[in-house]
């Protein structure tokens, strides 16, 4: 295909095309809208609904085509507005609503619903079908998140469409035939996809509605701002809804550079935690063993004096907007004592490798013929939209993936290659990867396999490394050495960090790891990491813990160092938006303001800044991070430079180099961001590669990886997500799973240090021969007392009683 | 009913061999789940759905876009009444009628006993032999209500050649190792395919 520009001639004027286009698409980038039902601009056409017959003239006199099937070709002539394509339109919106119960009055749709609106503008007004309409029961659930009106339903694919070709699950399905067709699940087997909103946005009818918004609001009552979810670090563009002061929904945003409409359900339906009752309202200061609710100033100037001139360990961060983790910064960096800061803990990736090598941004990484590595976590579970802007790019675009993962992930079928090396060997085996040749097997991989991904690699096609953390029980390190042997047998390579915390690369970019000051300047006596400021404080060398919406209690892997930690140290002060775990063994919490409640920016895993807006109060007293933070400048009698955002955000611009060309002014206004300057003066150094401990033949190598749904604080503070957390239990490859001897679900014990713990067990075929899969923060099972952050892997064994 | 009894698993993945890809060997073994069960049972489906790769939703799809595959249990003998236009100027409402007389069920029921179903049919193609009738896809000619009686009496007695709903042969096609074609994607089959005879066979 060339890119010479095909020339038509769409309803009397010429009209330069892109070779290829489609005619529909073609036709409304020249200003021209052709009604439509089941041509969505993300998703392959079908000619479904016939909604977008034009008359197409090749010269051999107009014919009604299709437009969304036809293809613009030179000299092609168009007429979408001719006495016979209006009849035509009349005829299928006609024949559309013939069995369509118009019961648009209690339809949640009703004064969005295309079907409504292309009616009133091309339909005929009356109808002849005066039979009696087909009936179906009325809502169905397909999914806990889900429910589907088959009356309403105009058979246009979208939907099915959408499971099966963009997200991959194929669990909704046209059923029956002729006039009896309709969309279903097969029976028991539910529409439980991490995607399933997004059928209801693009549901051209009220057929397909979601539980947390039906009957909420009507559309003409909403209010709505563009803003950037914080789920996670992907930073899907987003739009916030709200009636009454009350988030009611949130829909994607079609931005080409990040999630092109898309989100998750977690992206989708995770706004309902802001509205929880559970949420903190009010300081609340600790006496003896409970909390006393207390006044703003007080807490502000009690914390003030828990900072100056005491030793200071913070942990979190990635909860906050850029705006928060700058003002923090600044006022943490004006203490007398280096205040120790880390946002990760220790389930990330070493800050250096995440700063300082060459970004990718994700169009590089899905850009068509190249190759994608993957070192790192299932990426479905963790970052679900880019996800499918990957599984697009692998099955659409001809992208090569390489998986080097703990176990087979959801991009696995779509890999050209996906090995799995035991925990430990990841980073042998990309030496042996970027060597391109081994003598013998590497952590369970085989040579030939070794050499297939070299060759794969050395193929000359442009190389992308997703790094991120695939495994808890494994230390991070392993991960950063391979990533660094790829990067330095590919130098032309770039990477995309796949870590997944909100805004964890805010954070990482303002300072909150160690190494690092803003900007990632480096600073080589900033050195305790999170799991070393636990450390310290459990050896009763730090004073004053602050928790900047992170929860160690239960998210920092290690549970035992945790709970030493918090035991010893004097005074923990948190600032988050529910009563988590650590929060209630903190001596005094403060209500943040969350999502939805506040004016500021997100810094997305590629660097690009995107605008967080304000759409609701904030509940009680909760306020913003960073106002929380300039308060407590103030009652340090400390200037900050700054005491509101237009300040703060020049202050930032001037004072961090990689934010010194953002255009703040535009924020607001566009779609794809700004990215900020990502050029270091300094290249990340790789130390040699950690040698794992030697494989213990009686033992298991355990990973411990997470899930979407799980016992997290926003799904478990949004009701319709709180249940989907499933249950924790085993998982072993199938021949350790038939060497054990047990029944699928049976439970058996686990071996670990001298400690023994019994859970079920059940058969994972995405596993390798040699590792056990526990899922993190699932219920009845919490890993974290397997793990400690010291130990490099976490050898388990397994028997049957 | 069940899903897919071992023998018939064996015989399932010697179909799905046949073709370059799994997922188009969904139709021969639906008919073989049938062919099992007298109809399509669920658990034969999520069978299916696991042994060629799709979810079970996708093999309701296909299954009930299909007149022929039976979702629900029907009795050993399915009756299809052709109702169309020629049948019907010679007989075909009153051979229906009485079909149901005879039988003590409605269209679409199933008697009691599970022994025979009774439907009405479009339009079978022998419209000269009219009014017809099918007993599990077996043409009956030129059917007036006496031979219907005849026919539903030998059937309940044992008699006929008529096998039990399901069986669409009694043949089962074995493909010889040698012009197996296997599980080649199309795009990587090079050279012409092995079940053609080749030059040297021809002349």
């Amino acid at each position: 295909m060339t890119d010479t520009p095909v020339t038509i001639t769409l309803n009397g004027e010429t009209v330069e095309c892109r070779p290829g286009e489609l005619l529909i698409a073609a036709a409304q980038r020249a200003g021209t809208y052709v009604p439509r039902f089941c041509y969505h601009e993300r998703m392959k056409p079908v000619g479904m609904c016939r909604m977008c017959l034009v008359d197409v003239d090749m010269g051999r006199g107009p014919g009604l085509q299709p437009s969304c099937m036809v293809s613009v070709a030179e000299g092609m002539v168009v007429d979408t507005e001719s006495d016979r394509v209006k009849q035509v339109q009349e005829g299928v919106l006609e024949l559309l609503l013939a069995n369509h119960p118009l019961d648009c009055p209690v339809c949640d749709k009703g004064g969005e619903c295309p079907l409504q609106d292309q009616t009133m503008a091309y339909g005929p007004g009356e109808s002849r079908f005066i039979e009696e309409k087909r009936h179906y029961e009325k809502p169905i659930a397909i999914s806990d998140l889900v429910y589907l009106d088959r009356e309403r339903c105009i058979l246009c694919d979208r939907c099915t469409r959408f499971a099966k070709d963009v997200a991959g699950d194929p669990l909704i399905h046209f059923l029956d035939r002729g006039n009896e067709t309709q969309v279903n699940t097969f029976p028991d087997h539910p529409f439980s996809s991490y995607f399933s909103g997004n059928t209801v946005q693009i549901c051209p009818v009220g057929a397909l509605t979601a539980e947390p918004y039906r009957f909420k609001a009507r559309p003409w009552d909403l209010e709505e701002n563009e803003s950037t979810s914080t789920v996670d670090a992907t930073g899907s563009r987003v739009a916030l809804q709200s009636s009454r002061n009350q988030l009611v929904r949130v829909l994607g945003v079609d931005s080409d550079a990040v999630n092109w409409g898309w989100l998750s359900d977690k992206e989708r339906f995770g706004y309902e935690a802001t509205q929880s009752d559970h949420r903190l309202v009010e300081p609340l200061f600790r006496s003896e063993t409970e909390f006393v609710p207390g006044r703003w100033n007080d807490a502000v100037s009690r914390i003030a004096r828990d900072l100056d001139g005491k030793r200071v360990g913070v942990l979190g961060g990635a909860r906050l907007p850029i705006e928060g983790q700058f003002a923090w910064s600044k006022l943490l960096d004006t203490l007398p004592n280096r205040a120790y800061r880390d946002a990760q803990l220790d389930d990330g990736l070493p800050a250096g490798v995440v700063l300082g090598l060459p970004r990718a941004s994700i169009a590089d990484a899905c850009a068509k013929g190249g190759v994608v590595v993957i070192i790192g976590p299932d990426l479905k579970e963790e970052l679900p939209t880019l996800f499918l802007r990957l599984r697009h790019a692998a099955t659409e675009d001809g992208v090569s993936i390489l998986e080097l993962t703990p176990r087979a992930t959801s991009l696995g079928t779509h890999a050209a290659l996906s090995l799995h090396p035991l925990a430990g060997t990841v980073g042998q085996v990309a030496a042996a990867i970027a060597a391109g040749t081994s003598s013998q097997a590497v952590g369970g991989v085989e040579p030939a396999q070794i050499e297939a991904a070299a060759a794969l690699l050395a193929s000359g096609r442009p190389i992308t490394i997703i790094g991120g953390r695939g495994n808890l029980a494994e230390s991070g390190q392993y991960t950063a050495d391979a990533i660094g042997s790829l990067m330095a047998a590919h130098p032309d390579a770039t990477f995309l960090p796949a870590l997944r915390r909100g805004n964890i690369h805010g954070a990482l970019e303002l300072g909150f790891t160690p190494g690092f000051a803003p900007g990632g300047v480096l600073d080589h006596d900033d050195v305790l990491d999170a799991s070393a400021i636990l450390e310290a404080a459990a050896a009763g060398e730090l004073d004053t813990l602050v928790l900047l919406g992170s929860d160690p209690i239960v998210d920092h892997p290690d549970r035992a160092l945790v709970e030493r930690a918090f035991d010893r140290v004097g005074n923990v002060v948190a600032v988050d938006l529910f009563m988590t775990e650590s929060c209630r063994r903190s001596d005094l919490v403060v209500p943040a303001a969350g999502f939805g409640e506040v004016d500021g920016s997100f810094l997305n895993l590629e660097g690009r800044l995107s605008p967080l807006q304000a759409k609701v109060t904030p509940p009680g007293q909760a306020r913003p991070d960073w106002m929380i933070a300039v308060e407590i400048a103030m009652s340090a009698m400390t200037d900050l430079g700054f005491i509101d955002l237009d300040e703060l955000r020049r202050s930032l611009s001037s004072s961090v180099q990689s934010f010194s060309a953002i255009d703040w002014s535009m924020l607001n206004s566009q779609d794809d961001g700004q990215r900020i300057d990502l050029d270091r003066p300094w290249t990340p150094e790789f130390a040699d590669p950690l040698v794992a401990p030697p494989v213990d033949g009686y033992g298991l190598r355990l990973v411990v990886d997470r899930k979407l749904w799980d016992l997290g604080t926003m799904v478990q503070h949004a009701p319709s997500l709180a249940h989907l957390a499933g249950e924790a239990s085993l998982g072993l490859s199938t021949s350790d799973f038939e060497r054990l001897g047990v029944e699928e679900g049976g439970v058996v014990s686990i071996d670990v240090a001298g400690a023994t713990h019994r859970l079920a067990v059940r058969r994972n075929r995405d596993l390798p021969r040699g590792a056990a899969q526990i899922p993190f923060r699932l219920t009845g099972f919490d890993p974290g007392v397997l793990l400690t952050a010291d130990r490099l892997v976490t050898e388990i064994r397994v028997s049957a009683n | 009913m069940s899903r897919l009894t071992s023998a018939n698993e064996i015989i399932a993945n010697e179909i799905i061999a046949r073709y370059p890809r799994p997922k188009s060997a969904l139709i021969p073994l639906l008919h073989l789940a049938q062919e099992q069960d007298g109809y399509v049972a669920e658990d034969a489906m999520e069978h299916l759905a696991e042994l060629v790769g799709v979810t079970p939703a996708e093999v309701l799809g296909t299954c009930s876009f299909y007149e022929m595959f039976k979702l629900h249990p029907v009795g050993t003998y399915v009756i299809n009444v052709c109702g169309t236009m020629s049948c019907q100027l010679l007989g075909a409402d009153e051979l229906i009628h009485h079909a149901e007389e005879r039988l003590g069920i409605r269209v679409g029921d199933t008697t009691s006993d599970g022994l025979f179903t009774l439907e009405r049919a479009e339009c079978q193609a022998a419209c000269t032999e009219a009014p017809c009738l099918q007993v599990n896809y077996r043409h009956e000619y030129r059917v007036t209500p006496d031979d219907f009686d005849a026919l539903v009496d030998t059937l309940a007695a044992g008699g006929g050649d008529v096998p039990p709903h399901g069986t669409l042969s009694r043949v089962r096609q074995h493909i010889p190792a040698n012009r197996s074609v296997g599980a080649v994607p199309p795009e990587q089959v090079t050279g012409p395919p092995p079940w053609l005879p080749s030059a040297e066979e021809s002349t």
